[in-house]
Order: structure tokens, then sequence, then C-alpha cells
């Protein structure tokens, strides 16, 4: 997927976009201008990115060059590096500070870890706090990545060694297939190499930055290389291996590489150890939240985590010994492609003829599709690949919407499932109420997806909200703070940006007060919840690199309030079953205290077995609560007089002018 | 405990006899209690009273807008069982505080307010068929009498000639095991609205000139004095004139007294006195007696709403009320006795009345 050729800048002035990337770009324009439907736009010229905050062009604009820079190789660096620098530092126009000449001088390029170290911010490493989270993140997703992708139950060990206050030594260990010796420098070396990056199969990890990001900021932060245990199987011997990067020229460099003869209890994992600059906190977005996430949205994982400074090591069992089903790579479907990457596949491609490789390369593309898309770009099916023109490249990226194609197959994504959604759930918290709910695939811009929600409500949620704002006392939904929100991507806990997700807006865009809920305008409902929301997709459009908001797509707004509904409505038949449980036994309540006195009062008028007559009555009210659903008690309290009744009494008695027969003194 | 009082105790007894009942049934245990409303009361043409229909109204304890209620009803009957077995009668504000205490370990009580309490009494007279004296409850003494006549109260006799400037206290239990009236020269009873009014009638010694019982009730009048003006009427066969203002207020203290209230209509029978003549002041009086514009007072939202319901009513159907009642509203102008004064202080007294009752022997009464 990593284009060799294609250099979206000099294209971005032309008639379309081919920025590459086909998902992922869109996605940022997605968010630039979500009402759009995607396909439309497709041969439109690129929208001036000015809509949105600065901060979303700016991520979006530097997206780019990040983007661009695999698609050059080492050898053809210099290639893309010329337009990448028109962006990044446009020549000034004023003759007399610059020359072309002075500046040629000073035109070089720039490597992708180099920039990174600039705009550490781009992939989680803003603040110390957030890069521990970003680095146990990185190293825990790729560990259960690769157990899965294995086919083995995944165990992961997280440990976090407290060095100072402001750096800490985080552990990551898995049972997964490890990686073969050649292969490890440039995994943990090489930023933007993996993988993943160029398949459409549903897994944690997509870009090939996440663990080389880390180590590099570990190495830039303490100097310190990241060191990296590994071993494949059983009979094998392990590897050590302690990495440094040159940022320059985005490469690995060994400083330690050695063989361990044994790796005592362990057949086959890889255990990475990176040294970083680092807080570590507790409470909200910390790693210990992380993991508590991992755990509801893993339940087939075993989780082991040591926490710095002494504390408690905790474990969080699977309740599952079920490994999801393993998610099937599908091809590009042709609606969810640009451009630019339907230039590279049709370049790349194998076959010999344009339809043919238009059904190899595609998914859903059937000789007559094929027949279709040629015909309606008036180029002939039997063109050799070789012999295709840009223009008619450009042709047949038109075409593509006017053909009807079937939807791609939507069984290769894999969600949790609405039983171990729920079970997750009912693990880490103690609520009184779950339920959950998986929707059907389905797929936006040619990408499959399915939404799940599930909820939690009451249970120690009531206590933990009493201690978040301080207010006591017996308290309405309206009296407690927003829910929590828990979003996930593929299993893996978003944290941040939570206001710019999809999954919040689809959340804040619910009306959650039919359901019982209070919630005010355009915010999230407040009440004793847990919400959970997860999009699993063979790729999900995130809004940037650091992996922390879904871009807002019209399709999964919809999948997700689809979701929300559903777990909305069974939360409104349990708040209404539970109230009217209550009611049934405050009026239960109400009615014994009164037996008591009504027992003695009996008991003056005329003589009765006192005791009798209270278990009489006792079992009456019993019997006649139950009839009176749906009777609301206008003063269930009575502290005042029944206001039925006396409101009666006085419209009567104001109908005939006695503003009260006031003859008592 | 006396015959009476036994009678009481015995209705009070059923209360609770009918409960028990209920429960052994299984049913849901419910007191039957006569509606006092306006839906619930008629007009009886033939004996010129208002009287509480039977139509009633169950209280049920498995309610949770009547719980509250029906044990409050037992609470008050077990209270007044014990204020008849002891012999003793108390106000119904003592009583409120008998029968407050808080229920278990809540911070409820079995009653908040005296609010609470007062409309239980008068469900539990309803329902027991009792009156409040049967309960041993009365009420603060509102109300003075004087007069050409001698009574004998709890066994001291009394000289009503000789009562100074205020005049005796009404009770509220004047029933004959305490009130008897004895030697009388009385010829008529007058029913003045209000005590200011009252006394320049008895510092003009009106009652000695005219031989009266000269009485007031503070307004509305209080169950005592209603049920003295009852006795007088029937006991001393005399006539009653009732003086009130020219209001909606005062003509409808002048149709309880007559013909009962909605709220006591159970109480008609034996407080009503049918035969009441009006010497207030009415709304042609203005003109008749010569009194400038501003001794009137403007009508109020609040009386214009009262005139127009009590020209709905039957018992104010005839058409010198209607009459009165429509000129009211038409001239949007009130009148309280004490304008009279504007004449001469003791105008009413001396003039006013004593014509008034002429005419009304002549030209007849405004009844
Ligand atoms: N614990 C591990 N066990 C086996 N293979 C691993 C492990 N960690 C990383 N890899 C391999 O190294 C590659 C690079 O990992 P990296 O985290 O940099 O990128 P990624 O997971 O593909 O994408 P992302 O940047 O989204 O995390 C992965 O694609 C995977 O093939
Ligand atoms: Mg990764």
């Amino acid at each position: 997927m990593i284009s060799k050729t294609i250099s979206s800048k000099k294209d971005s002035g032309s008639k379309s976009r081919s920025k590459g990337n086909g998902g992922r770009q869109l996605s940022l324009l997605e968010q630039v201008a979500p009402a759009r439907p995607a396909p439309a736009r497709r041969a439109e010229p690129a929208p001036a990115p000015t809509r949105r905050d600065d901060t979303a062009r700016q991520s979006g604009a530097v997206r780019h060059r990040l983007h661009e820079e695999p698609r050059t190789p080492e050898a053809e660096a210099p290639a893309a590096a010329a337009p990448l620098l028109a962006t990044a530092a446009p020549p000034p126009r004023s003759k007399r500070r610059a020359t072309a000449e002075s500046m040629a001088a000073q035109q070089r390029e720039i490597s992708v870890a180099e920039f990174f170290t600039k705009n550490r911010h781009l992939l989680g490493f803003d603040n110390p706090a957030k890069a521990l989270l970003t680095t146990v993140k990185e190293a825990v997703d790729n560990a259960l990545d690769a157990a899965e992708e294995a086919g083995i139950l995944p165990s992961v060990l997280v440990e976090i060694h407290e060095i100072n206050e402001e750096r800490y030594l985080v552990v990551v260990q898995d049972n997964g297939p490890g990686i073969v010796y050649k292969q490890v420098p440039k995994v943990f070396g090489k930023l933007l190499y993996g993988s993943k990056f160029h398949r459409l199969r549903q897994s944690r990890g997509q870009q090939g930055i996440g663990i080389s990001a880390a180590g590099m900021y570990g190495q830039l932060t303490t100097g310190k290389p990241v060191a990296i245990l590994s071993r494949t199987a059983a009979g094998r011997t392990a590897h050590y291996f302690e990495i440094t990067i040159d940022t320059r020229k985005n490469q690995a460099i060994p400083v330690k590489d050695e063989i361990r003869e044994d790796w005592p209890g362990v057949d086959h994992g890889t255990r990475v150890e990176i040294e970083l600059s680092g807080t570590y906190k507790g409470g909200r977005r910390s790693v210990d939240e992380y993991l508590e996430e991992v755990a509801i949205a893993n339940p087939h994982v075993r989780l082991v985590y040591q926490p710095p400074r002494g504390k408690e090591q905790r474990v969080f069992e699977r309740v599952t010994d079920e490994l999801p089903r393993e998610p099937q790579q599908i091809k590009p479907h042709p609606r969810g492609v640009e451009l630019g990457m339907l230039m590279k596949i049709l370049k790349e491609s194998k076959a010999r003829t344009l339809s043919a490789a238009l059904k190899e390369d595609f998914s859903r593309v059937t000789s007559k599709v094929a027949g279709e898309i040629c015909a309606a770009a008036m180029v002939a099916p039997n063109t050799r690949i070789r012999d295709l023109s840009g223009a008619e490249i450009e042709r047949l990226y038109s075409a593509i919407p006017k053909v009807k194609i079937l939807a791609p197959p939507t069984a290769c994504v894999v969600p949790i499932g609405e039983e171990l959604v729920r079970r997750g759930l009912e693990k880490e918290i103690r609520a009184d109420f779950y339920t959950s709910c998986t929707r059907p695939p389905t797929v936006y811009r040619g990408n499959p997806f399915a939404i799940e929600a599930g909820l939690a409500y009451g249970g120690e949620l009531l206590g933990k909200a009493e201690d978040d704002d301080e207010t006591f006392g017996p308290r309405e939904s309206g009296q407690f703070g927003p829910i929590q929100l828990l979003r996930f991507a593929n299993r893996v806990p978003l944290q941040y940006q939570q206001s710019a997700c999809a999954i919040f807006k689809a959340v804040a865009e619910t009306n959650f007060r039919q359901y019982g809920l209070s919630q005010p305008r355009g915010g999230l409902p407040q009440g004793p919840m847990v919400l959970f929301v997860h999009i699993a997709s063979v790729w999900v459009p995130f809004t940037s690199e650091s992996k922390e908001a879904v871009a807002h797509y019209p399709e999964i707004i919809k999948e997700i309030k689809l979701a929300l509904r559903e777990c909305g409505r069974k939360l409104s038949v349990f708040l209404h079953h539970r109230e009217r449980a209550r009611n049934q036994e405050k009026r239960r309540s109400i009615f014994e205290l009164y037996i008591g006195e009504l027992v003695e009062s009996v008991h003056k008028l005329t003589p009765v077995d006192r005791r009798k007559l209270q278990q009489q009555l006792l079992g009456l009210a019993s019997k006649f609560t139950g009839q009176q659903e749906e009777e609301e008690a206008l003063e269930v309290g009575g502290v005042k007089p029944d206001r039925k009744a006396k409101g009666k009494t006085d419209r009567n008695g104001d109908a005939n002018g006695n503003g009260g027969d006031g003859e008592e003194g | 405990m006396d015959e009476r009082a036994r009678k009481t105790d015995v209705k009070l007894q059923g209360l609770a006899r009918h409960l028990v009942a209920d429960v052994n049934q299984k049913r849901n245990p419910s007191i039957a209690i006569p509606l006092r409303s306006l839906a619930n009361v008629s007009f009886n043409e033939r004996r010129k009273i208002l009287e509480l229909g039977d139509q009633k109204q169950a209280r049920i304890l498995f309610n949770v807008g009547m719980a509250r209620k029906f044990m409050q009803t037992f609470l008050l009957g077990s209270a007044c069982k014990e204020l008849l077995e002891q012999g003793k009668t108390t106000s119904i504000r003592d009583l409120y505080y008998i029968a407050k205490h808080t229920l278990g370990d809540t911070r409820q009580n079995t009653f908040e307010e005296q609010d609470e309490s007062d409309p239980i009494i008068e469900d539990l007279e309803v329902t027991i068929d009792a009156l409040r004296e049967e309960l041993n409850l009365f009420a603060s003494n509102k109300g003075a009498m004087v007069g050409p006549l001698t009574i004998v109260d709890s066994g001291d006799t009394i000289d009503l000639r000789r009562m100074g400037s205020g005049g005796w206290s009404v009770p509220s239990i004047v029933e004959e095991n305490i009130v008897e009236l004895k030697k009388s020269e009385a010829q008529f009873v007058l029913l003045v609205e209000k005590d200011a009014v009252w006394r320049r009638f008895n510092e003009d010694k009106f009652w000695q000139k005219h031989r009266c019982v000269l009485i007031h009730g503070g307004g509305q009048p209080p169950r005592g004095v209603r049920r003295m003006l009852r006795r007088l009427t029937t006991e001393l066969k005399i006539p009653l004139y009732v003086l009130v203002d020219n209001d909606p207020w005062g003509f409808y203290i002048y149709s309880v007294v007559k013909q009962g209230s909605i709220n006591l209509a159970y109480e008609s029978v034996r407080m009503a006195v049918p035969q009441a003549r009006f010497v207030g002041l009415s709304s042609f009086d203005q003109e008749k007696y010569d009194l400038p514009d501003n001794v009137t007072m403007k009508l109020k939202d609040e009386d214009e709403r009262r005139a127009k319901q009590m020209l709905a009513y039957p018992w104010f159907q005839r058409k010198e009320w209607q009459r009165e009642l429509q000129y009211m509203l038409k001239r949007g102008k009130k009148l309280e006795l004490e304008a009279l004064s504007n004449k001469r202080i003791s105008f009413i007294t001396e003039e006013y009345l004593p014509r008034k009752l002429k005419e009304g022997e002549g030209k007849g009464w405004l009844v």
C-alpha cells in the first residue's frame, strides 16, 4: 500500500485528490464536512480545508507528510522529499531574502523519525503522563494482535517500574508467536514498518508506527535503547536485542544482539522494555484505567499488571477460553479506494489485463462488474496494465460510482459479541443492571465495520458518582454527573479526544431522557452508568495517527445510535421495573407504619387480639400493594394532608361562596 | 359514662367492629364517609334547610392516598372514646395534641398540623352520626349574649340582664344538659354580625327597650351560637332577626343561620332557623337612608365571585334576593353597618333598626 510513485502534492492541484491512503485521507475530509456522502465527493476538486478548526487542519496536513514518507522507500527518498518540503516550508516570495539557489542549499530529505521528534504529539506523546500510557498501550496492542493472529489465547504481563518520579521502565511481555531474529531491528527501530498496514484485516495496530515510536520517544528522553527478548518456539533459541534508532535515516542500530539459549518458562513470546521519561498517575486516563478497559473489551485475555510504587499487583482473569474468530483479510472494495490507491493497485497488479486486475485485486468485482466499469470509463477491458495511462485510470476512478457493485463481505469483522460485552462489563464493574447489543456488520466507504454497545447501571457506580461531585443523600438521575463513556476501536480503549470522536457525537445526539436518564442538550447523559461503545472494522477511520478519536462517518454514527437505542430501551425497562418495585416497597412500609397505629386504636375502641389483627393486616398489605401499580402516590410521605381530597373540599367550599365555614374558632 | 356517652361509644365501637369484619373476610378495610360537599347537599324546599344527601365516599386502608387518613380517623375515634370514658370535654386543638405523636422511628407524625385533624373530626362526626358535642369536643368560645332572660349554665344560674359590657360568652356546647333556658321576657332574638356593632346595641340598652335577646357570633357564628339561636327560637317561640353588613359575606351569614351550611349540612336540622329574618343593610339602603357615597366600599373580585355564586343557590331564588344581589353587583359597592354611624352614633339602634322592624311587619320581610 505504500506508494512508490504517487506524489500527492503534485496531484493536489489537479481535478481529483489523489492523496493516497484512501480511507485515511478521507477520514479527515469526512471530519471536515461529515454531512456529505463520501462517494459523491471523490470526483470533486479538493475543498479548501478551512472549515474546521485549525488544529484539525494542521494535523491533517502534517499527517499527509507522515504518510507520504513511507511511500518513499529509502532509495527513492529524494523524489518524495521535494513535494513534502514544498508544503512544509513553502519558498518565500520575497526575492531579497532568499534565492532559489540559496534555498536549494537548504533543501534536503526530512526523515520520518526526525519529523516525529518534532511532532511527537501526533503520536500521543504530548505530555509525560500520556507518554507513559501510549507506550504501554502500543506494546499491549501489539502483544494482543500477535497472539491472536497466531491463534494463541493471550496472556500479557505489564510492569511499570519507577526509576524516579520522571522516569519509568515499561515492561510488556506476551505469549505470542515471537518475532523472527532478523525482523526485530526493523520492527522496533524503524517507523512505519509493520505487517498490518498493507492489508485490510481487523487488528489493533494498523499503521506500523506504534512500537517504534514508543521506542524512539524513550530513546529521545532517556538515551536508553529499547530492549527486546523474543522466542518463536520451544525448541529454538531466544534472542535479545538492544536497539537504538538512527532518527536521520529511520534505521535501527542494534547496540546489543545476543543469543539466549533458554528463556525459562517461556516457549514463545516477546518481551519489550522501554525506558522513558513520563509520569505515573492513577484515575482517569491512566495506565490503570486503560488496562481495566482492555480487560472489559477483551474477555479472552489474561492480564497481569504490576503498577509502580509498590502498589499491589492486579490480575485480570479471562472470562472466556475462546479466542475471537479469526478476522478474514479482504481485498479493497472499489468504493473504498482513492485515486492514488487505485493507481498503485493497478500498477502493482500481477494480472495482465485491466479487467483481470479489477477482478483479482478488488472484492466484489465480477467479470460483469469489471466490464461495466471499463465501459463507463471508456477503456478497453483487455488493455494491458502497463499500457494504462494516468488519464485512463482517472476515468476508471470516476466510473466506479456509476456501477452497481455489491457491498463487501462483512464476515471479516469480528465483534466481541453481545454476551461477552456484557460479561466483560460484569467482570470489571459491579452494577445493578447490564445490557449489550451487537449490530450486524455494515459498510462505510467500502470498509466493513460493526458497532456494539453495552452499559452497566447503578450498583457501585452510585457510590462512585457520589465521591465525584460530593453531594449526599438519595439522588435522582440528574443529581449524578455525566456517565462514563468507554470508547473502543478494535478492542482498544480510546482515552483521549472524547469530544472529537464519532462515538461521543452519536451518544450526545441520542436522547437518553426517553430512557429515564437526564441529559443536558448536546451532552452526555447523566446518571450512575458506564456506557460501552465498540467499533470493529478492517480499517478504523481515526482522526489522527495517535488513534484517539473515530472520524465522523454518517454510516458509523447511525449504527452507533441504533445500538445505543437498543441498550437504552432495555435500560428503561429495567428502570421502570425498579421504580415500580421501589414504589411498592415504599407503599408497603407506609402501610406497615400505619398498621401499628391502627391496631392500637382499634384495640382501644373495642378489645381485639392485637397480634392477630396486626398479622392479618400485614398479610392484606402485601396482597393489596401489588394492585396499585398504576397509582402514583401524590404524597407518598403523607406529610401533608392528601392534596387530592383537600382540593376537592376546597373547590366545593369556594363554589359555595363559603370561604371556610369557619364555625370553629 | 352517662347515657349520652354510652350511645356515642357504641357508635365508635361500630367503626372498629366493621374493620375487624373486613379483615376477617380479607377485604381491603374501608370506611364509608358521607360526602360533605356541594354535590351531596340539597335544599329541602319544604323544611327550608340544607340537607346532606346520601352519597358516600369510601376511605380505604390499602390505598396510598388514603391510608394515612384512614389511620387518623381511628386515632381520633379512640381519643374521643377516652374523653367519653373520663367524662371530660376538650377543644379540637387539644384533641390534635392528644393524638399527635411520632410514627415509629420515622420523622413522620400522626398529624403534622391541626389543619390535618380538624377535617378528620368532621369526617368522624358524619360517619358515626354523632355530633361534635356528643364526642365531648368543643371549640373556643366565640360570641356573646345578653337579654331579658335567665339561664342555668353548668349548674350556675345566670341572669343575662346583668352581664355588664361584655355579655355572657356563649360556649360551644349549649346542649340541654349543660345550658338550660329559664325565665324569659324576650320578644325576639337579634343576631348582630359583629362584636363592635353588638357593643353599640348593648351600650344603648337596646335589648332592654325592645325586650330582645342580643347576640353576636363574631362573624360567621360558630356552632354553639347557631345551636343557641335554634333553641331560643324553638323553645321560647320567638322570631330571629339577623343584622348583617351589605356584602355577600353578610348575606351568606344570614343564609347559614337560616338554612345551614354546606360543610355542616348534617347539622342543619338542629342548628338552622328557617324563620330567621333579614334586617341587615340592603343595597337599596344607601339612598333610603341618604348615606353619602364616601361611606361605601368597592366590591372586591372575591365579593363579586361570591355574589354570583349565591345568585345560583336554590335558597336564594326568591326574586327579592335576586334583585338584591343583582343590584349589589350592578352598584359594585358594599356597605358596612358601621357606615350608619355617619349619620349619628346611635342612628343604628335608635332609627335604623326600629324602622326596619316596623317596615318588616308592614311590607313583609326579606326572607
Ligand atoms: N509483541 C509482538 N509480537 C509479534 N510481533 C510483533 C509484536 N510487536 C510488534 N510486532 C510486529 O511488528 C510490527 C510493527 O509494530 P508497530 O506497533 O510498530 O505497528 P503496527 O502494530 O503494525 O501498527 P500501529 O502503528 O497501528 O501500532 C507489527 O505489525 C507486527 O508485525
Ligand atoms: Mg502496534
